[in-house]
């Protein structure tokens, strides 16, 4: 019933506290069709349709602020009101379905003055001027004054503080004075990530977004995905960015200023510079960095590709030692743990099934560990010297490179976790028109990197990789990684929680070389896993990644599963928080889209591979996948945080 | 009983006389006779209440819900307070035959914190009720008619009067009110069916199926009906609470409660509007309609001013806070009066207040909102002199 | 708060939640009764009401600092709620409230030092034709003076152990 979606939209209340569903009923029989007249234009829509989608149909342009795409209508800022014949108030239109026939005006005297008056009532309590501000030339409320005609504040405008920001956190900056209390990042907290961190706070006009018992954020459960960032109409929210410390490490002689890029900023940079979703830049970011004044440039898809083999291996020992040695210590399904905020969702929701979670690093701290280790070793730097920063989509980043557990290189492996919007900004202040300039490579010795490690940008993207090289390794024959993306086709697309079953071959090849490097590797042969099917699933955004822990915990169909791609983010790196802004399924499409064709267009495409990850495990990581020196600097431990707040 | 006077509300009548009438009939025919009398909703917004109780009927759900709306909040306004204490059993009764009428199960009523130390009372009626198979299973022997009454606290929010907001207190959630539509009717309390119904509202419909329609409408002018019972305070000798019949002028109602030299009324508490003495040959109904009963006398020594800003403050308070002109606006107006107080406002200032308050009426997302700028409106509107060129109290 | 305090707290917040429903819909009354047993709801608390009911802390948080009766702070053992809307101020608000300040020491919305007593003003308690009102927790008083205001406090203070309700029957 295509009223579905619509019934559930128009309560205020969120989703995640109503277990029953929010309906309207058809009760004059009305069915299919409605037929709405949006300013003397008529349009028949389905039933149940909000006048703001109607007047989307027909072109007509109605101002919103309160509402966004990803979230749940709440009908708070009023800017969207419109008239409706027969109605003695105005009504707001994202929030006021059709189910009778109804003449609207979107923009009489009275909706225009209210408009208005709505619009100069936000600015009079938003503090701060707009070239000071982080969102400066993409701020809705901005846009809102200027597209209404704000000449002077004729409510006055507030000059003094009256919150402190909260800049507690690694990952977020809060500025309440910025706040227009849209509350888009209470239901991005709550209903879309189901995380909880932020809600109202108090009533009337001392009403605020808090967090529990006002405290600062970095003491309360945030897992730091950004998403609110994303979602924030203005500057209320940003990440915390550390592009100040950057340069002065890159106009510090003494340093060497390396940077890894992530393959989802670069389907998004674009979009800071004035392109449509879903044109890459990689090449003319690799020159922008360049100019900027980095040392090295290096793709994090390298350590992605690493990433596949360590957690790959780390797969297959414990499949062998559950299944074949029946060792109930075991703990499968194995989780994917290279998103930061799934990583601190599961330490503060599901601590009792952290044993799950892979104990390989995230690409980029694998990469961290790595350039302070090896690199500065071959290349004689001491690693002291070396900074290194990170490009991700990413605000959790900036956490995972503050644990303390994140030094095994014997320095901060990771110095800095940069964000695709605060290195647009670098890009921008060094006067670079990045679209159009000439690309270049990555630098060597990691500059090779494959298709798998560019898929890791989307959601299922992990999963795909991973088979791409476990079904090759195993079954010995040439995985052709098209042939095998059909074959899979259900982990691809941005379907919340998604399943695949795979049933390997009786014949299988033999155990490979960069396996046997392992000398602790338990077999030689892969005949236990002869025909075996393997059980996979993949979830993104934290509200899918709890269905599946709750379906686990009830002995659900996920408790059989063998692997699982978590990430916090809907729809993935791409969808991150540190992306460009704004944020809607078709830019997390378009973005998505950029990601495959990528994929499609290297030559390697299969992590194992690569041969720069082969070069690290002959020349440097002797004992093989999840041997010694593998573990100490490519894998991890983690802590069972809990949800109590002290 | 009680001793007051009265026509409709506060007369005795027979416990249970109507729910054993209506017990008799087809739940079509209970809705029928309260769609007839013409019954409106007396808690201040005046909707027809056959209609709304029709609508929850013809809605199709397996569960439905009856709430009592007794978070009775509008400054001025304690009738309800005295009909719960002095009419449980009849408030009860109303309820029990709602939900016999609309196919409900459970009645709820919400009753305001501020009235806790009525809370027992109820209670115990409620159990008594329950005890002589008035409530519980089979109500009044009726086969298949099982009706509870539980009873929810507020916490101290104005707001939670609006039907919604209550709802979603009731919920366990903060009162914001809802978007709507959906109505309460469709989709009330846990998603299912639910009508709201004023105290007032519920014992009114009691009398109306204890007494018939015919008896009813002999009260009241045209197309409203019946009494009204009125909560008077402020400037007057007897405050109290006083049943009239609608279409009572204003000077008849200060007549009756000692309130003659009145400068004003405020008709409808803070949300309504503030009536100066030459209005008062006009009927109640007609300054004050819909109505929730609310009169303050104001003497001739009262500043005009001052009503404003208490009233303001109130609502600053009491805003839910998250609708953009109630939230913003409320604070912006008392601000205004308060320059108006101190003589620093400026005529082109209070125009752009005066534009403010038109979108506030226009815009906010409930009632509160809406009818929040009234009475500063009417007090610009009526009282001009007292407002200009004002030399500030030091 | 000790261990053991906490423990007779999480029993307490598990009964309610039985009682009134392992749902949101239960919160209300869980926090009503928490709230008058405990003079206000402790961070602990909320984080135990939560769990059990399911939902977020801030959430519950967040539904407290909506409602006036509601405190996530310790509150005194008497909280006196004096009404300010129009009825009530036009019978004689202002010199009440002076005076209740000048017997406890403290202005309104603060606690007086012993823990005994907070002051704050409530909106119209509905005893708008008995003004001056108030509330001193669940008992109403009316038609308030400057000169019933000491009584009031005196009687408080004498059945400090046995709360407000006692009071009633002396004044």
């Amino acid at each position: 019933m295509e009223d579905k979606k619509i019934n559930s939209d128009t309560s205020r209340a969120p989703k995640s506290v109503k277990p029953h569903t929010i309906k309207i009923e058809d009760t004059d029989g009305i069915g299919g069709k409605v037929k709405v007249t949006i300013d003397g234009v008529d349009v028949r829509v389905p039933f149940g349709t909000t006048i703001l989608d109607a007047a989307k149909m027909i072109n007509v342009h109605i101002p919103t602020l309160c509402h966004h795409e990803d979230l749940c209508v709440a009908g708070v800022c009023r800017v969207c009101v419109v008239d409706v014949e027969g109605q003695r108030t105005l009504q707001a239109s994202c929030a006021y379905p059709i189910t009778q026939p109804i003449v609207v005006h979107t923009t009489s005297p009275k909706v225009r003055r209210a408009r208005r008056n709505i619009i100069d009532l936000l600015l009079s309590k938003h503090y701060g001027e707009c070239y000071s501000c982080v969102r400066n030339n993409n701020c809705e409320l901005q846009t809102l004054a200027k597209e209404y005609g704000v000449d002077k504040y004729r409510f006055g405008h507030i000059t003094e503080r009256r919150h402190e920001v909260d800049n507690s956190s690694y990952a977020l900056r809060r500025d309440m004075d910025k706040c227009v209390l849209c509350r888009r990042c209470v239901r991005t907290c709550i209903d879309l990530q189901e995380v909880g961190v932020l809600g109202a706070i108090g009533r009337g006009d001392e009403t605020v977004i808090g967090t529990f018992m006002d405290k600062p954020l970095a003491d309360v459960i945030c897992i730091n995905c950004g998403q609110c960032i994303n979602r924030c109409p203005t500057g209320a929210l940003q990440a915390n960015d550390p592009s100040d410390e950057i340069w002065n490490a890159i106009d510090d002689p003494k340093k060497h200023v390396v940077i890894q890029t992530a393959p989802s900023p670069r389907a998004g940079i674009g979009e800071e510079f004035g392109l449509e979703p879903g044109v890459p830049l990689t090449f003319e970011m690799n020159t922008a960095l360049r100019r900027c004044g980095f040392d090295k440039v290096f793709d994090t898809n390298f350590t992605a590709d690493l990433t596949i083999i360590e957690e790959g291996t780390e797969l297959i020992l414990r499949l062998y030692n559950a299944l074949v040695k029946k060792d109930p210590q075991i703990a499968l399904p194995q989780f994917t743990s290279c998103s930061p905020g799934w990583v601190k969702y599961i330490e503060h929701f599901y601590p009792e099934y952290l044993a799950h979670v892979s104990s390989s690093k995230s690409p980029q701290q694998m990469f961290g560990a790595v350039i302070k280790t090896y690199y500065a070793q071959i290349n004689n730097i001491d690693p002291a010297d070396i900074v290194t920063v990170a490009l991700m989509p990413c605000s959790a980043k900036k956490f995972e490179c503050n644990r303390p557990e994140m030094s095994d290189s014997g320095y901060k492996d990771v110095d800095y976790g940069l964000t695709t919007r605060e290195l647009a900004q670098m890009i921008r202040e060094a006067g670079i028109d990045l679209p159009r300039i000439p690309k270049s490579d990555f630098d060597d010795p990691f500059g090779s990197a494959t298709g798998s490690g560019v898929i890791f940008g989307a959601t299922g993207g992990v999963m795909e990789a991973a088979l791409r090289t476990v079904f090759e390794l195993v079954t010995g024959q040439i995985a052709d990684p098209d042939a095998l993306a059909g074959q899979v086709s259900e982990i691809r697309g941005f379907d919340g929680i998604k399943y695949k079953e795979l049933t390997l071959p009786e014949k299988l090849g033999p155990v490979p070389d960069i396996l046997r490097m392992n000398k602790d590797v338990p077999f030689d042969s892969w005949d236990w896993l002869s025909g075996a099917t393997l059980k996979l699933a993949v979830a993104h955004g934290t509200a899918n990644a709890k269905k599946v822990l709750d379906d686990i915990i009830a002995g659900g169909k996920f408790s059989e599963c063998h692997f699982i791609e978590f990430m916090a983010c809907p729809g993935g790196c791409l969808g991150g928080g540190g992306q460009p802004i704004p944020t809607t399924p078709e830019i997390r499409k378009a973005r998505a889209k950029a990601i495959y064709s990528e994929d499609q267009a290297y030559e390697i495409r299969k992590s194992h591979d690569n041969p720069a990850v082969v070069e690290l495990y002959v020349k440097f990581l002797t004992e093989g996948p999840n041997g010694h020196l593998a573990h100490k600097l490519l894998h991890t431990h983690y802590t069972p945080r809990g949800k109590y707040i002290a | 009983m009680s001793e007051r006077k009265g026509y409709i509300l506060f007369i005795d009548v027979e416990p249970n006389t109507g729910l054993k009438k209506a017990l008799t009939k087809k739940r079509t025919e209970v809705i029928a006779d309260i769609r007839n009398s013409g019954l409106k909703g007396r808690g201040g917004a005046g909707f027809p209440t056959g209609v709304k109780w029709n609508l929850a009927a013809s809605a199709s759900s397996d569960t439905k819900y009856v709430v009592c709306n007794a978070d009775e909040g509008e400054p001025g306004t304690f009738k309800d307070r005295v009909i719960l204490s002095e009419y449980t059993d009849d408030l009860l009764e109303g309820i029990t035959i709602a939900g016999y009428a609309i196919g409900a199960e459970t009645g709820i009523i919400y009753l305001r914190g501020e009235y806790e130390y009525l809370k027992k009372q109820i209670v115990d009626t409620i159990d008594k009720r329950r005890s002589e198979g008035w409530l519980g299973k089979n109500v009044g022997g009726k086969e298949v008619f099982n009706f509870d009454i539980e009873i929810r606290m507020g916490s101290g929010a104005y707001v939670c009067g609006e039907e919604t907001a209550l709802i979603e207190s009731l919920e366990g959630q903060r009162g914001e009110p809802r978007n709507r539509p959906p109505f309460p009717v469709n989709t009330g309390f846990m998603g299912c069916p639910t009508i709201v119904n004023n105290v007032e509202t519920l014992v009114t419909a009691s009398r109306i199926i204890a007494k018939g329609v015919d008896w009813f409408t002999k009260y009241g002018i045209d197309k409203s009906t019946g009494t009204k019972v009125y909560s008077i305070s402020g400037d007057c000798e007897k405050p109290g609470v006083y049943e009239f019949n609608i279409g009572i002028t204003i000077a008849e109602l200060l007549k009756e409660v000692g309130g003659g030299n009145a400068k004003a009324v405020v008709m409808g508490g803070a949300s309504g509007r503030v009536v100066p003495a030459k209005d008062f040959a006009k009927t109640v109904a007609y300054v004050d309609a819909p109505t929730g009963g609310s009169v303050i006398v104001l003497g001739q020594e009262r500043d005009m001013l001052d009503v404003a800003e208490n009233f303001l403050e109130f609502f600053v308070e009491e805003s839910c806070g998250q609708c953009t002109p109630c939230r913003e606006g409320n604070p912006l107006l008392l601000d205004g009066v308060k320059r108006l107080k101190n003589g620093t406002c400026s005529m082109e200032y209070l125009q752009e207040l005066m534009s403010l308050a038109e979108t506030m009426q226009l815009a906010s997302k409930c009632g509160l909102g809406q009818s929040s700028p009234n009475a500063f409106l009417s007090i610009i509107e009526h009282f001009e002199t007292e407002i200009f060129g004002r030399v500030p109290v030091m | 708060m000790l261990m053991t305090e906490r423990q007779t707290q999480a029993d307490t917040i598990e009964a309610l939640a039985k009682k009134f429903g392992k749902d949101r819909t239960g919160l209300m009354p869980i926090l009503q009764e928490i709230q008058a047993k405990y003079k206000h709801i402790s961070d602990f608390a909320m984080q135990e009401i939560a769990r059990e009911l399911d939902i977020h802390p801030v959430e519950v948080y967040s539904v407290i600092s909506f409602y006036a009766f509601l405190r996530s702070k310790q509150t005194g053992k008497f909280v006196i709620r004096l009404c300010r809307t129009l009825s009530c101020e036009m019978a004689g608000k202002k010199r009440v409230a002076r005076q209740l300040e000048n017997e406890l020491g403290v202005a309104f919305g603060e606690t007086t030092s012993d823990g005994r007593f907070t002051l704050e003003y409530a909106n119209c308690l509905g005893l708008c034709d008995q003004g001056p009102a108030m509330l001193v927790n669940d008992v109403a008083f009316t038609e308030v003076t400057p000169e019933k205001v000491h009584e009031i406090i005196q009687e408080c203070k004498r059945t400090f152990s046995v709360y407000a309700q006692e009071v009633q029957k002396h004044v």
